[in-house]
């Protein structure tokens, strides 16, 4: 065999491993499962769910009507299904989820890199700015900063991701602190390499798996905060995600009325994803940090 | 041909620590021309490898220098940070103690070393990757193990990794620092042997740093013994490390047992003490206190590194002896 096909098994043979250790996981499956499910229904929600089913103006059904063969999950107030609003919501709140998460961790892992590395008053001044984020009421900047940007998609998972990053950011600093300090940081700089070299080939590969850990348990808090601002109204108001459903259900009066299929469904599906996504992350921490496996 | 390469004159070194200035290398001269093979031993702790660093300009941020490190026309000491990068590695490159953490453990070892060639080079990738090769074929790697990752190396083939790095950019000076701690003697041995052949086939000049003699006995033509941060002796390595004049010299050359004397197997000497803090020298000679030969004015007169026939030497034995 030639030194490459060995190599290439012996990749293979450790992506397995890791692979088989998240497979035995039953928690990390678990998670990984019902994600799958959500994130096709996202992606085939045009088919599952035509748009024009969505209409206001010539909804399928009489309002309010619960659960029946033709509406599974019953109908909302102007007549249409829950059904399709939820698998339509789904795609909105898994992209904010995935927009907002990306954004966060740009800021955080920049803020990471640039403080730990470079130290000194570089680092006190970034640092002093992440724990002025970390101790601002979250809600109440997202709340203000949702309204004086406007209501779109982007400005939401805008405000989400920068009001999330500072935790990633202080993990990163604390990691580059001790890369920066080994000895092939030292090689690197004998061998000439400036700062933007050492840290973009030497700095990030070291940190990427704590950032990648990281960012599964972002989406999960950047999907719940999509809701909770869609909630209280500060969502785009032209898509539909499960907030502005609750939102609107809420409006509605559901709960008075005991419309509960229009409350529970969304509501569901923000507590699964959230779920799946937490029990994911935990599953990858195990996998990655050895002494967290169970015997 | 043997034009001067690597001038020190007058080092100093000052660490600052919790608002002490600590002198970590005090007042060092050193002398390397082209081709040159210079060993600088001496325990822990006595500024050897800040010595090392000094020369690249690679010392922490709480570190002081004063004096002159020249490389050929340019000056360390005071050179702007980009002259210092385009110094490094293509003026004088570094062989690192434990070569198992010198190099990036997600990174394969080829990738490694074409990144030394790349920083320095304006080569094609492909190009510095056939230089790479050529490397590993040299110090005796098999090229196709250039895209290993580090943990897939021994400590011997590491070692030589590392050396083909030094060797990337065909530098005239390599400093090694501790290049075979870690090793067992067989590999050192070998690594060592690596070294001299190719100062021998490049015409490089090796500034070798170590506490362990007998690597200075197989690679070096002059030996510089180095204590508290000065030179106490430097000679040509078969003299220091036969007939050793220094107190302190002796004690680290009769700390090895001699191979064919059974006198002395088993029973190597030791020498009791430890270096003094830089931080609050000893009046007089830096030694005094742990020489086993200190007389009236050793510690009160600090004694000046003198030429004794073909020795250097700061001791006030060695002067007097020589006098009488």
């Amino acid at each position: 065999m030639s030194a490459r096909a060995v190599r290439r098994t012996r990749r293979i043979q450790a992506f397995r491993s890791s692979a088989g250790l998240f497979v035995r996981n039953r928690m990390g499956i678990t998670g990984l499962a019902i994600l799958i499910v959500f994130v096709l229904m996202a992606l085939f929600a045009d088919v599952l769910a035509p748009e024009a089913r969505l209409s206001v103006t010539n909804a399928p059904g009489a309002p309010l009507q619960p659960p029946s063969a033709r509406f599974w999950l019953g109908t909302d107030e102007l007549g249409r299904s829950v059904l399709d609003l939820v698998i339509q919501g789904s795609q909105i709140s898994l992209l904010v989820g995935f927009l907002a998460t990306a954004i966060s961790m740009l800021i955080g892992a920049l803020v990471g890199i640039v403080a730990g590395y470079f130290g000194g008053w570089v680092d006190v001044i970034l640092m002093r700015f992440t724990d002025w984020f970390l101790v601002i009421p979250f809600l109440p900047l997202a709340i203000v900063l949702a309204a004086i940007l406007g209501r779109s998609l982007f400005v939401i998972a805008l405000v989400i991701g920068v009001t999330t990053w500072p935790g990633t950011a202080r993990v990163v600093r604390a990691q580059v602190l001790t890369l920066k300090e080994r000895p092939y940081v030292e090689r690197a700089r004998a061998l000439g390499a400036g700062d933007r070299q050492i840290i973009g080939r030497h700095i990030l590969p070291n940190v990427f798996p704590l950032i990648f850990a990281n960012t599964i348990l972002v989406v999960a808090v950047a999907i719940l905060t999509e809701a909770t601002l869609s909630f209280l109204g500060l969502g785009d108001p032209f898509s539909v995600s499960w907030g502005s459903i609750l939102e609107s259900a809420f409006a509605e009066g559901a709960i008075s009325l005991g419309a509960w299929w229009y409350l529970v469904p969304p509501g569901l599906c923000i507590v699964l994803v959230v779920l799946g996504f937490t029990m994911c992350g935990y599953a990858f921490d195990e996998i990655l940090d050895p002494r967290l496996r169970k015997r | 041909m043997n034009g001067t390469l690597l001038e020190i004159k007058n080092l100093r070194v000052f660490y600052e620590v919790r608002g002490v200035k600590a002198p970590a290398v005090d007042g060092v001269d050193l002398l390397l021309r082209t081709g040159d093979a210079l060993g600088l031993a001496g325990e822990s702790g006595c500024g050897k490898s800040t010595l090392a660093l000094a020369c690249l300009g690679l010392l922490p941020r709480n570190a002081t220098v004063e004096g002159s490190v020249r490389f050929k026309d340019m000056e360390v000491v005071s050179a702007k940070p980009g002259r210092l990068r385009a110094l490094r590695w293509a003026g004088i490159s570094m062989v690192f103690q434990g070569a198992m953490s010198a190099f990036n453990p997600v990174k394969r070892v080829g990738d490694q070393v074409v990144e030394a060639i790349l920083l320095h080079e304006d080569v094609s990738r492909s190009e510095a990757r056939s230089r790479m090769r050529e490397l590993f074929e040299r110090v005796g790697i098999a090229p196709r193990r250039a895209g290993d990752y580090p943990h897939e190396f021994s400590g011997g083939m590491r070692q030589r990794v590392m050396i083909a790095m030094a060797l990337a950019c065909n530098p005239p000076l390599v400093i090694a620092d501790e290049p075979t701690t870690a090793l067992d003697v067989m590999i050192q041995a070998q690594i060592l042997n690596l070294l001299a052949e190719l100062r021998e086939e490049r015409n490089i000049a090796l500034l070798v740093i170590t506490h362990d003699l007998s690597v200075l006995a197989q690679v070096a033509d002059q030996v510089a013994i180095m204590y508290a941060g000065r030179i106490v002796e430097e000679g040509s390595a078969s003299e220091i490390l036969t007939t050793p004049r220094h107190p302190y010299s002796r004690s680290l050359v009769g700390a090895f047992p001699v191979v064919g004397d059974p006198a002395s197997r088993g029973v190597p000497t030791g020498l009791p003490g430890d270096p003094p803090d830089p931080a609050a020298r000893p009046p007089g000679c830096a030694f005094h206190p742990r020489c086993p030969n200190a007389f009236e004015p050793c510690d009160r007169i600090d004694p000046a590194l003198e030429r004794h026939g073909s020795h250097l030497a700061a001791c006030h034995l060695v002067a007097r002896e020589a006098e009488s």
